[in-house]
């Protein structure tokens, strides 16, 4: 298969560094709290850290028992305590509560909260508003980046959308900026930087200002480009139905932190398997990318070479059946395993995307994209919603329809809302106000509103509330262009022609042929030209803050470019961009907030 | 006490001393030979700048900063271009032109500040020369161009560049120029061999000096004097011509007998003196020219310069710091031998009793006999002032003091305030601090701008130790410096020890200002230009919750959108009512809706939870929602319903959608409830179908099922009636409506109960390639051979077409 081999491609960085980084800093601080200790977990961190320091690092630095923080009263008969945890308020104010209980109790302890990827002084304010201030110590584990996989990087930081984007806190910039800087430090300096995206900018400056402070490093450089692009640059790709191998598991499974866990009726046996997804898993890594129809093929045909493998036995002398079952055998065991499990996984996908249901739902999303037949669409909405088809899926299909139509029609706007209440509750009128504020599903705003609007704005006109304005003014702006940018870069291929899935012409395959993902169109096209230069229309429509920076003049045979989505990505924008690397003869890595399937976690 | 006097010189009727500040600290090896140099009044630092050696560009000249005392205060290699001249500005900031008109500007310890530019024509035509001038309106720059124009900024904290005229008949380089304040504007006076103009704004006008000698053929030097009320020319026949600057009176002339062209002249001349008298500067001599035909000749071991005060002029050399002046009043009439001033004898007065002697009490006496006593002793306080030495300072104090025993009524603030003042000026004047001001330019100078002085040179104790001491109020004084000085530290550490970025510092800086102001200020006139760290917002956010009032903290986040979203995402999860006040403040009915629905999930109890929907909904009415009050209100309604329903029947609904609560009824049979819910609710007709649909299939109720698809035309087709049979399978039942579905749908009906031929019949019927591709597709080539090739048939006639 083509993706076994890669042209004359560029080594990969080693990124285990990373992880030893990481590794040694957790080790220091756990060693600041010397003697037994009660380890405690945010539930978040569990998997990476796993992928860091496994059980037996930390028992051998004195960790007792693990426990995940549940934000409940705990039992531990440990006289030490360590918390290790985002740096979040609730969770805080659960472990001030718990050290105010043991006061009561007068029960002496020592607590200890480790801080990652840093500290926010918040957190520290609700301690000295507990009145715990003094009875613990704090300390920062800077846990920035965890490769999840030779080529993909992540903060692992699922709130970073909902945060900057959502609720326009922006304390998740100086962590990616830091992100970067660490990267830079490790591996060399990027000779150019672009970028797209207000947080991305921000993003940039923060990183820039921390490459100004420290000293700069000769080294060889292993980035050449890195490429910051903000989630809501591009919304439309996430929330189309993905139909590459690797997004169907995560659309059915959720991947984790490059983990999945297949339920009993995949694996048929009685329990649930934790697989860990990565280009170690040789099945996998040739299928991750492929047309799910491809998928089915492909494992039959590598069971059946597992067979003649197998095969090969018959007729060995006792040497050759020695020298089988000590190089080979462990190695097909393995492989017969993952096939299994794999197997079973594409026929549960089968199983449930082959159903009519999926077929309707996958061209009502294509016709979306195209612009046709927009009223059998909501029709279709309609009924998926009426039915109680799925709760996700009906949101994600009216943001959709939302964002490429720039907003629904007064009436189709209230009566599908009002349709989606009377299914779901109107807990979901908050879901929808947020959704709203995000620009991902809006009300068309009649001339005659938006005048009163402005008139409005303009009344709060005076130097105070500029900030106030640009927002406003930049809500107003949001207004998708979907439809005009669709067909500046030819996001939607011309329908009829016949689109051989086996042989991807471009990255259009990872929506079957019908829609080439934004996000991955516009890094194409900017390492193209090198720059953001005859793209000044389609930044324009995306809202401007474009940016490109020439770090380092020194023009080097390095291809690898770093591409960071600000908000997460989906696993059918990475087979697009590994697509994108082969045919570039360039290497991509992706660096990823956050792996997310849709993210319409309201 | 003779030897007061030892160093004083008669100059007409005035004497002229030379004191000597300070033995320089540093180490200059060439002295300032081929230096510039500039050193700011009233006592300020020295920055000198080796010459540029224009043949070899890559030596870099390093600028170095001195206190008066010659001790270093900062050093750097100079990198940017070639300096043509080094000034000081009234806030001690160093200003570098550059030949190109660029200025750069340094603090007092060599820290970059900015740096702006003249202008595009000096750019141009380069700096010939220029001067730094101190007007009532800050510090000034006044630059010749190389096409010999004049450009000048009067006010480099308000740059308007100014274009002077042209001065006529100027060929090259004017013999000299100065700049001048008068009426409210900066002039410049260009001497032009004889010929002298005034160039203001719009006009160039030519002025002849009353009385001038007739022998000069060319004016080679002027300077104007500190108050910019008088001017001195010096001509090429060695005379020197004083007058007032607006030259409409001489004063006097003096020929000096010298005709080289001098390096330097400035004015001598002590404030409400009698006589004018300048300085003139040549190689090794230093003459001072009074009204008379004597000068006073005093010769010069180095490279010096000369830097005019207020009330005199300070000679800086490779070595020494001197200080010439007129000889105060007060001090003459005390210390000029055999004087009888009452100054002098209270002096004498107390050195007797000092020595026990009766003749004490003669000079008592005396002055007490003229009723001059209270005379004497505010001479002596005031010649204290005047002098340099705290040894003469403390004998005149003392002298006072001892007469001041014989007066009654006499106010004692003079003296006290002398002392404290001197207190301090020693305290600066200290070699290490090295601030050699005179009692005048204190006074001229302020203590406020002294602390500020202090400060700028990082001396925060001894700042803060003036401030107590002179007593001056609390704000003006400790808190100041306080802040400064936390301020620098802050930033000092913020450099130092953790990875913030320098924009943050503002915000620290801000928090400072915050904390000892007690002002909300703007913060968002920064945000445009950085990016805080939330770290830093949370912290000035926090502090200012507990310091302001509540309305006034809210006002103060309405315009910080970073500081409000911060806030916001704090109370969400600690102080959930605040939240709420903070949306009525700003009048955010939609958000305080949106809020009570959420509280209204948190209730258990329905009364609260329907007490919580009720506020949303008058929430949402107020912002003019009346969807969502609509959609709340049914919210309530169908809460009241499950809930009665709930006590009537025992069914778990309360907290159900509408949907699922149909669902529920439908399936415990109570249709009834439902088709009410139905009509109350306006629920559509085709969720209502699907919702009974799917209950009668569960319920396997095919009879019912029947009936129901008889009651009306289905608003949802017939579709769904065959799936729905066949999910349960139940193909006889699912056949029974495969004829009532739409054409558009009969292949699929038909595929969905297996009939293949059924469908196939219907696929050819409709002529449509892609069903007869569908159906094609679930045949199998062995049992359904002719099917598949009426099939193919027919699709060939309809792909020809």
């Amino acid at each position: 298969m083509a993706h076994t081999e890669w042209r004359d491609a560029p080594e990969l960085p080693d990124f285990s560094l990373l992880k030893r980084l990481a590794r040694d800093q957790l080790i220091f601080l756990l060693e600041q709290l010397p003697g037994k200790k009660d380890l405690f977990i945010d539930a978040d961190l569990m998997s990476p850290l796993d992928r860091i320091a496994n059980v037996t690092i930390l028992k051998q630095h004195e960790v007792d028992k693990l426990y995940k923080v549940e934000l409940k009263p705990i039992v531990s008969s440990s006289d030490q305590l360590c918390f290790l945890i985002r740096p979040r308020i609730q969770t805080v104010k659960w472990i001030s509560d718990l050290v105010n209980a043991d006061k009561v109790a007068g029960r002496f302890r020592r607590y200890k909260i480790i801080f990652t990827p840093q500290k926010f002084y918040a957190c520290e304010t609700v301690l000295e508003e507990q009145g715990v201030y003094g009875d613990v110590t704090t300390d920062e584990w800077n846990f920035y980046i965890l490769p999840l996989d030779d080529d993909i990087l992540s903060l692992e930081l699922p709130e970073f959308f909902r945060d900057n984007f959502l609720e326009g806190d922006q304390r998740w910039v100086t962590t990616a900026g830091s992100a970067l800087h660490l990267l830079q430090s490790v591996y060399g300096s990027f000779s150019k930087v672009y970028g797209i995206g207000r947080c991305a900018k921000m993003v940039y400056e923060s990183w820039r200002e921390l490459m100004e402070e420290g000293e700069q490093r000769t080294r060889q450089p292993e980035f050449a480009k890195v490429f910051l692009v903000d989630r809501d640059v591009d919304f439309v790709t996430p929330l189309c139905s993905q139909v590459v191998y690797e997004g169907l598991v995560d659309d059915l499974f959720r991947i984790k932190c490059g983990t999945v866990e297949l339920g009993p009726d995949v694996t048929s046996s009685d329990k649930s398997i934790k697989v860990m997804l990565n280009s170690q898993d040789k099945v996998f890594s040739e299928i991750r990318n492929e047309h799910f129809s491809n998928v089915f093929g492909f494992l039959s045909q590598k069971a059946k070479n597992l067979q003649t493998a197998y095969d090969k036995r018959r007729g060995m002398d006792i040497q050759q059946m020695k020298a089988f079952v000590s190089d080979e055998l462990k190695g097909l065991k393995q492989e017969h395993r993952l096939l299994s499990l794999h197997i079973g996984a594409s026929e549960s996908m089968m199983k449930k995307k082959t159903k009519q249901d999926f077929q309707e739902l996958l061209k009502t999303e294509h016709s979306l994209l195209e612009g046709f037949e927009i009223r059998e669409c909501i029709t279709y909405i309609e009924e998926h919603i009426n039915r109680q088809v799925s709760m996700i899926d009906s949101l994600r299909l009216l943001c959709l329809l939302s964002i490429t139509e720039n907003g629904l029609l007064s009436k189709d706007y209230r009566s599908l809302k009002a349709q989606y209440l009377q299914s779901y509750g109107i807990k979901h009128l908050l879901t929808f106000a947020n959704l709203r504020q995000l620009g991902l599903l809006e009300e068309q705003q009649a001339g005659e509103t938006l005048t009163v609007m402005e008139s409005k704005v303009g009344k709060l006109v005076n130097d105070k509330t500029v900030g106030k304005l640009t927002d406003a003014f930049s809500s107003l702006a949001k207004k998708s262009n979907f439809r005009a940018l669709s067909k500046r870069l030819a996001l939607v291929p011309k329908s009829g022609e016949e689109y051989d899935l086996r042989v991807p012409r471009d990255m259009a395959y990872v929506f079957s042929g019908a829609y080439i993902p934004l996000s991955c169109k516009l890094i194409e096209q900017v390492l193209e030209r090198d720059g953001w230069t005859g793209l000044e229309e389609v930044t324009r429509m995306l809202n401007g803050q474009e940016f490109a920076v020439t770090a380092r003049n020194k023009t080097d045979a390095q291809r690898i470019v770093l591409v960071m989505f600000l908000g997460g990505c989906t696993f059918s924008e990475i087979s697009a961009l590994r697509f994108l690397g082969k045919e570039r003869d360039a290497y991509y890595v992706k660096q990823i907030e956050y792996m997310v399937n849709i993210k319409l976690s309201i | 006490m003779a030897f007061v006097t030892a160093n004083w010189n008669p100059l007409g009727d005035a004497f002229y001393r030379k004191i000597e500040l300070y033995e320089m600290g540093w180490n200059l090896k060439d002295g300032l030979r081929d230096c510039l140099v500039a050193a700011a009044p009233y006592g300020g630092p020295i920055a000198l700048l080796k010459a540029h050696n224009r043949c070899s560009p890559s030596a870099r000249p390093q600028l170095e900063i001195f206190s008066s005392s010659g001790l270093p205060l900062a050093s750097f290699p100079w990198k940017s271009g070639v300096v043509k001249q080094l000034g000081w500005t009234v806030s001690d900031d160093l200003l570098c032109v550059q030949e190109d008109g660029t200025v750069l500007v340094y603090d007092l310890l060599g820290g970059f500040k900015r740096h702006f530019s003249m202008g595009n024509e000096v750019s141009q035509s380069q700096v010939l020369e220029t001067k730094i001038f101190h007007s009532p309106y800050g510090t000034g720059v006044a630059i010749l161009t190389g096409a010999l124009r004049f450009t000048l900024a009067t006010n480099i904290d308000d740059i308007k560049l100014r274009r002077l005229p042209e001065v006529p008949g100027l060929q090259g380089a004017p013999s000299c120029w100065a700049v001048l304040t008068q009426d409210r504007q900066s002039k410049v006076l260009v001497a032009n061999g004889s010929h002298l103009f005034v160039l203001d704004n719009t006009a160039c006008t030519p002025v002849t000096p009353p009385g001038l000698s007739p022998q000069a053929s060319s004016i080679v030097h002027m300077c104007v004097s500190f108050s910019y009320k008088y001017l001195a020319l010096l001509t090429d026949s060695g005379h020197v011509w004083m007058g007032t600057s607006n030259l409409k009176e001489k004063l006097s002339e003096v020929d000096t007998k010298i005709k080289a062209p001098p390096k330097q002249m400035a004015w001598c001349r002590r404030p409400k003196s009698q006589q004018p008298s300048a300085v003139v500067m040549w190689d090794g001599l230093l003459l001072v020219v009074g009204e008379c035909k004597e000068t006073i000749q005093y010769h010069l071991d180095d490279d010096s310069i000369l830097v005019p005060e207020l009330d005199g002029v300070r000679i800086i050399s490779g070595t020494h710091h001197e200080l010439l002046q007129e000889v105060p009043g007060a001090c003459e009439e005390i210390f000029k031998i055999a004087s009888m001033a009452p100054g002098a004898l209270l002096l004498e007065a107390h050195k007797e009793y000092e020595k026990e002697s009766q003749k004490a009490d003669e000079y008592l006496r005396e002055i007490k006999e003229q009723s001059l006593l209270s005379e004497a002793v505010r001479q002596c306080v005031e010649a204290a002032g005047h002098e340099h030495e705290p040894e003469t300072q403390k004998t005149l104090l003392r002298a006072a003091s001892f007469g001041k025993c014989f007066l009654s009524n006499f106010p004692p603030e003079q003296f006290v305030s002398m002392c404290r003042d001197l207190r301090v000026l020693n305290a600066v004047r200290d070699y290490t601090v090295g601030i050699p001001l005179s009692h005048t330019q204190f006074k001229q100078m302020t203590i406020q701008v002294l602390i500020d002085r202090l400060v700028y040179r990082k001396l925060y104790p001894l700042a803060i130790e003036v401030c107590r001491y002179l007593k001056t109020p609390e704000y003006q004084g400790v808190s100041r410096v306080l802040k400064y000085w936390a301020c620098y530290k802050v930033c000092v550490c913020v450099y130092l020890f953790t990875p913030l970025l320098y924009s943050n510092i503002l915000y620290f800086v801000l928090f400072l200002q915050l904390l000892f102001n007690k002002v909300a200020l703007n913060l968002s006139k920064l945000t445009p230009y950085c990016m805080p760290s939330c770290m830093l917002v949370y912290t000035v956010v926090m502090y200012l919750k507990n310091e302001l009032n509540r309305g006034d903290f809210f006002m103060m986040l309405r315009n910080q959108p970073v500081a409000l979203s911060l806030y916001k995402q704090f109370c969400k999860h600690q102080e959930q009512d605040t939240l709420k006040d903070l949306f009525n403040q700003d009048d955010d009915h939609e958000e305080l809706g949106n809020f009570y629905v959420k509280a209204s999930y948190k209730e258990q109890r329905l009364e609260a939870r329907i007490a919580h929907l009720q506020s949303a909904v008058d929430e949402y009415y107020k912002a003019k929602n009346e969807f969502s009050a609509k959609t709340t209100e049914d919210e309530m309604r169908l809460l009241r319903f499950q809930r009665k329903l709930e006590e009537e029947k025992g069914e778990q609904l309360v907290g159900f959608s509408l949907h699922d609560t149909m669902t529920t009824l439908l399936s415990v049979g109570l249709h009834k409830h439902a088709e009410q819910l139905y009509k109350d609710f306006r629920v559509p007709d085709k969720r209502f179908w699907w919702l009974r649909l799917k209950a009668l299939a569960e319920k396997e109720d095919w009879e019912e099922l029947e009936k129901f698809s008889k009651s009306k035309k289905s608003p949802i087709g017939y579709l769904p009636f065959v799936e729905v049979c066949i999910k349960h399978h139940n193909k006889y039942e699912a056949r029974k409506y495969v004829s009532k579905v739409t054409l558009e749908q009969k292949v699929k009906a038909h595929l969905a109960v297996g009939d293949v031929e059924g469908a196939a019949e219907a696929a050819i019927e409709r002529r449509n390639e892609s069903e007869i591709g569908t159906v094609l597709s679930r045949c199998s080539a062995t049992t359904d051979h002719l099917l598949v090739e009426r099939l193919n048939r027919a699709k060939a006639t309809v792909a020809k077409k």
